[in-house]
């Protein structure tokens, strides 16, 4: 029998697929498009990989390109480092919504006020995937997770963090700030690659923020999954570009 | 690079400023800091230093970013530092384990201040426990303490040495008074010394193209799925910290043949105790010397010897905390029989007199 195996990107290392990820999971569709912009992009061999603590950390090992582990929240300063001591290596940060918008949160402020010129991807799946599906700070008002087991109330734990609302408010004209969707490839990759672009080209801090799924923790079936992601999440968080060096470009 | 230091001279200076000299004699290529008394000063000279030798700086929001960037500037292949002080050690804990973890040459100098908590931005000698076994690790760390200003200049450049040798963080482990007062040294090109300073490499970001497979690409690790994993890595890593100790240790010891007390003191506290014995022999009292240069690896083995060698009858500790070197001594010396005395000032300075009145009070 013939099988039809989907393209894969060139820079992912092969020994480490299938992937360990959830099915339903959508880290492997925003790895797919970083390993397509990888790929096009011709960076693989300057490309360094760092991951966060979290389901981001499955993917330490998902690229054929240098990466290395940290701890909870800190990725952002492990990738500053690299980047100021090798300027000439691409620093792609990989973390989750509690990673960057929590325990890690006055890193990533602090690295866009700098306008530090690291590439960071942040996976929002509105919940702490790996420690059991518990409330995050994406968590949508009246959203239940294992902490906020009748649904988030604002009134005692706040309302969701937009971050890249609030970083493209932190830095200059000079940053790619974004926000994608699983459920939008073409766009995702798209953003991916200006956010990689204006790391290459020196510009500055590059931020995409990817609204993804968690059927897992969200106890969604396929068409639930889909429906939290596109109609709920997708009209509290807009997606699209918030800042961008490179003006309208394309579509 | 450019060499910083061409003859050796002589020089009157804060502990601070020679900290930052001797970071650039060693070749360190970045520091990334956070403000903190007492040793703000070793990042205002090398902030002025620096530009000038072509070496890096940055000021990070806090201390975890400042011991993370740390982590990263290594692993990339260059020589990076940082310094801190009391609650900026604390927060440095964790990159520190991740220092100790994935085996990076991280170099921390520590000024230590008054504890707990935020205690007094002075001085004291309470950030041993957790210079030495802070984290949730076992201790693979190198921790030298210094006395003076030249001990300063001249481990900040072997610490650079053992980091990149060994792989294990190292620790040069000051004071406030270190810090900030001023006596003379003599600085100097570590080359010129016959120190050869050891070559930095990167763990990432390695020469050769993965995509014309010249290489494997590096995947560096620093959590594990199975406990078996871990057993594993912490095994082979305390073994082989176990097995370098023996290179590792210093320490001092002076006319502890025939004495009747050993003082036993370590940093700053040591000149103190020099002192003391110097003149407890003039007053026909034999007291010895014994300091543990290196707090981590311990000089055991020669302390449990300059023990038995003298015969000596009492043991006195001196320490400007509440016991966190005499903790460290009395279970690296387990099973020694000799009386041990103590003097606790916690976060005060000790002098001569104060060990000449303390071990006249127990003789």
């Amino acid at each position: 029998m013939q099988t039809v195996a989907p393209a894969t990107p060139k820079s992912w290392y092969l020994p480490t697929k299938p992937h360990k990820f959830c099915p339903g999971c959508g880290h492997g569709i925003v790895l797919k498009a970083l390993g397509d912009v990888i790929d096009e992009l011709e960076i693989q061999d300057r490309t360094i990989f760092g991951c966060d603590i979290g389901c981001s950390l499955l993917s330490w090992d998902f690229f054929a390109c240098d990466s290395t582990q940290t701890h909870h929240g800190r990725t952002t300063p492990v990738m500053v480092g690299i980047k100021r001591a090798r300027p000439e290596l691409i620093t792609i940060g990989y973390m989750g919504d509690g990673g960057g918008y929590s325990i890690g949160s006055q890193h990533l402020l602090n690295a866009a006020v700098r306008n530090e010129k690291v590439t960071l991807i942040l996976v929002n799946n509105t919940n702490y995937g790996m420690t059991g599906g518990q409330m995050a700070p994406t968590t949508l008002p009246g959203q239940k997770t294992e902490t906020t087991p009748f649904g988030r109330d604002p009134e005692l734990t706040g309302y969701p963090t937009k971050g890249p609302e609030f970083i493209a408010q932190l830095t200059p004209d000079s940053a790619y700030v974004a926000r994608a969707t699983v459920s939008k490839y073409n766009q995702l990759r798209r953003f991916i690659r200006n956010a990689l672009r204006n790391q290459i080209e020196g510009n500055g801090f590059s931020f995409v923020e990817v609204l993804s799924t968690c059927p897992t923790n969200w106890r969604t079936n396929a068409q639930q999954t889909w429906h939290f992601l596109e109609d709920e999440m997708e009209h509290y968080f807009p997606v699209g570009e918030l800042k961008n060096p490179f003006g309208k470009g394309g579509k | 690079m450019q060499q910083v230091i061409t003859e050796s001279k002589k020089a009157f200076m804060t502990g601070n400023e020679t900290a930052a000299w001797a970071a650039l004699a060693s070749g360190a290529d970045v520091m990334f800091g956070y403000p903190i008394t007492p040793q703000n000063e070793i990042m205002h000279y090398w902030t002025r230093l620096a530009p000038q030798y072509g070496r890096g700086f940055l000021q990070t929001e806090d201390e975890i970013s400042a011991g993370f960037t740390v982590c990263g500037a290594v692993q990339s292949g260059k020589k990076a530092f940082t310094a801190t002080a009391g609650p900026g050690n604390v927060l440095m804990q964790e990159p520190f384990g991740m220092a100790e973890g994935m085996r990076l040459p991280l170099l921390a100098i520590i000024q230590q201040r008054g504890g707990p908590s935020s205690g007094t931005v002075i001085y004291s000698q309470q950030e041993v426990a957790l210079t030495t076994f802070g984290g949730n690790g076992e201790g693979w760390r190198i921790v030298y303490s210094t006395a003076t200003h030249q001990e300063i200049y001249d481990y900040v450049i072997k610490g650079f040495n053992t980091a990149w040798k060994y792989r294990f963080p190292t620790f040069i482990l000051g004071d406030g008074y270190q810090a900030k007062m001023r006596e003379p040294l003599e600085m100097y090109d570590p080359e010129t010394r016959g120190i050869k300073m050891v070559d930095t490499y990167p763990l990432i970001g390695l020469d050769g193209s993965i995509t014309n497979a010249e290489r494997e690409p590096q995947h560096l690790c620093n959590i594990y799925s199975l406990e078996e994993e871990l057993y594993d890595v912490v095994l082979k890593n305390t073994a082989e910290y176990e097995s370098i100790s023996p290179e590792i240790v210093e320490y001092e010891e002076r006319q502890c043949e025939d004495a009747e007390i050993i003082i036993l003191s370590h940093g700053v506290v040591a000149r103190a105790a020099d002192d003391a014995v110097k003149a407890l022999r003039a007053q026909g009292i034999k007291a010895g010397y014994f300091r543990p240069i290196t707090l981590r690896p311990y000089p055991e083995k020669q302390l449990r010897a300059a023990i038995a060698r003298s015969g000596a009858k009492k043991l006195l500790i001196a320490e400007s905390a509440y016991g966190q070197f005499y903790r460290l001594t009395r279970q690296e010396i387990y099973g020694e029989t000799i009386p041990m005395e103590t003097l606790f000032m916690p976060g005060v300075g000790i002098i001569d007199y104060d060990i000449i009145s303390k071990v006249k009070s127990i003789l």
